[in-house]
């Protein structure tokens, strides 16, 4: 009988429950989450406002549900395109191999060689901050781990048998890439996932939290620490719930990912 | 005697480039006709697998005559964990050759294949399986399946057996002989285990250091061995049995 595997178990319960909890927050708030309300400023958590005020009296249920949104978006999205380049980089270059091969990995090697949230802030220092940027810098900045990541699985496949016997029998390339290969390393590519996702909350959550992320307009969870640790002792809540989300959700992302990987025997 | 299926002569091979370029096979000569199954034995490294791959159209660095009269010939592989892609149904394995040469209708694949899986004597039932669920044997006669699903007349097999216990050895060889008589098929029969070659071929080419060194029909290079090399695997192999 297979053991009861905890990682999976509680890292799906987790994830569940912060997506919902995300979910929640693109259709309803409890106030409108930039609202000010003189009367309200630094109100603790109380039955009115479960999360507590800011230094404005905004609600901070409804700015941590706001937050929540953009950061998953934002993270998502730069998963989507780091992980979608990777993806077409790292196959082609370890299904074809040659001098391509070699110069496109010495690139992502230099890129790599710095810290990412470091070279996003170089971009986001000539590009400007907002949004968009923020994901395409990060984005562009995660296509080398990926494209590292999968192209060490093709350079595994590609010179097994069952990869001969479809040239022989004439299947193209693009259909051994995506067809025969991909699916044998699913596992890994969603370990790989759940590690990225988890790494680009930090990032955005760090520039942010630097200044260099999302706008006021746009709050996400990191641009919430940021405006929240001026009034770290007058109203702690601020700082607490904000992080507590986003801890939550990486944890539960983190033992997904664990689990994933238990279950599919990676790494083993 | 019919225009042969197979007909190599002074075929000359290399792999690598440049101070790289390292010549392997040195001047082969050798023909197959329709319906024939010629085995190739010699030492590891004397080249069989890289006269396979020629044949095969995989090694492209060469020099000679190579004919090969057949739509695109197959090769079933020695070890059946490979050759079988693990993460697919045998069905999928077995329906892929057809969808590769644009086979629409997936019932008619579908019948096809299972036609295919009771002649290598497995059932139906086993289209759903993955290669794991498989025993080695059930695995090489999957491949053998998915080798045939084109059509193709030419099978190169290199090493088919060798991954396999005695029992089994014996069952896949009779296997082969008998989809050979019910299809008219040709085989290109690469072995090191002269004992397996004699069971199975018409004639037998002997291999070192690149070069055919003797041919021809079985009983007379059993019997009668003329190069020294062949007298030498000969002695060899009737010490091991
Ligand atoms: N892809 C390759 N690149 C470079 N050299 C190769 C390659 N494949 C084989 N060789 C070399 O060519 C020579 C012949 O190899 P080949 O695989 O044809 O031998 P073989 O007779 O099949 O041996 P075995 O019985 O061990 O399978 C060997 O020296 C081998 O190292
Ligand atoms: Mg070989």
């Amino acid at each position: 009988m297979r053991r009861k595997n905890w990682y999976l178990i509680v890292g799906a319960v987790l994830t569940a429950s912060m997506l919902a909890f995300t979910a929640v927050g693109f259709f309803w708030t409890p106030y409108e989450p930039s609202a000010m309300s003189a009367a309200d400023k630094y109100a603790k958590p109380c039955a009115a406002h479960l999360f507590g005020c800011d230094q404005l009296g905004r609600d901070i249920l409804s700015r941590t549900l706001e937050g929540a949104g953009a950061t998953l978006a934002i993270a998502l999205a730069v998963l989507a395109v780091g992980a979608l380049a990777g993806l077409a980089v790292g196959a082609l270059c370890g299904y074809h191999g040659g001098a391509a091969d070699a110069l496109v990995m010495r690139l992502c090697d230099a890129v790599a060689a710095f810290p990412s949230v470091l070279l996003a802030l170089v971009v986001l220092a000539v590009t400007g901050p907002g949004k968009y940027n923020v994901i395409a810098a990060l984005g562009v900045l995660f296509v080398p781990s990926f494209a590292r990541l999968v192209r060490g699985e093709f350079l595994k496949y590609r010179d097994r048998d069952f990869v001969r016997s479809a040239k022989l029998i004439g299947v193209s390339d693009l259909r051994i890439i995506f067809v025969h290969i991909l699916p044998n390393i699913w596992p890994v590519l969603l370990s790989g996932l759940t590690i990225g996702f988890n790494n680009a909350v930090l990032a955005e959550a760090s520039m942010s939290y630097l200044g260099i992320g999302v706008s006021a307009t746009e709050p996400s969870l990191g641009y919430l620490l940021k405006d929240a640790q001026g009034y770290l002792f007058t109203a702690p809540w601020y700082t607490a719930f904000p992080a507590a989300a986003i801890v939550l959700l990486i944890l539960g992302v983190s033992l997904l990912g664990e689990g994933v990987r238990e279950r599919m025997g990676v790494g083993t | 005697m019919a225009e042969p299926i197979v007909r190599i002569q002074g075929l000359k091979s290399w792999y690598g480039k440049g101070r790289e370029r390292k010549q392997v096979l040195r001047g082969v000569t050798l023909d197959l006709a329709p319906g024939e199954v010629l085995g190739v034995v010699g030492e590891s490294g004397s080249g069989k697998s890289t006269l396979a791959k020629c044949v095969l159209g995989m090694v492209t660095d060469i020099e000679g005559t190579l004919h090969v009269d057949s739509q695109r010939p197959q090769m079933v592989f020695q070890d059946p964990y490979g050759s079988l892609n693990p993460a697919k149904t045998v069905g999928w394995i077995l329906e892929e050759p057809l969808r590769a040469i644009g086979v629409r209708d997936r019932a008619q694949r579908r019948r096809r294949a299972a036609e295919l899986l009771s002649m290598v004597g497995l059932e139906e039932e086993h289209l759903g399986r993955r290669p794991a669920q498989l025993s080695g044997g059930q695995r090489q006669r999957v491949a053998i399946a998915a080798a045939l699903m084109q059509g193709s007349k030419l099978i190169v097999l290199d090493e088919p057996v060798s991954a396999l216990d005695v029992t089994l050895q014996a069952q896949i060889l009779r296997l082969l002989a008998q989809l050979k008589e019910q299809l008219g098929l040709s085989y290109l029969f690469i072995s090191h285990d002269l004992t397996v070659v004699y069971q199975l071929c018409d004639r037998v080419a002997v291999m070192t250091g690149g070069e055919i060194v003797e041919q021809g029909d079985v009983d007379e290079i059993y019997d009668r061995p003329k190069h020294p090399y062949t007298k030498k695997l000969l002695e060899a192999s009737l010490a091991l049995d």
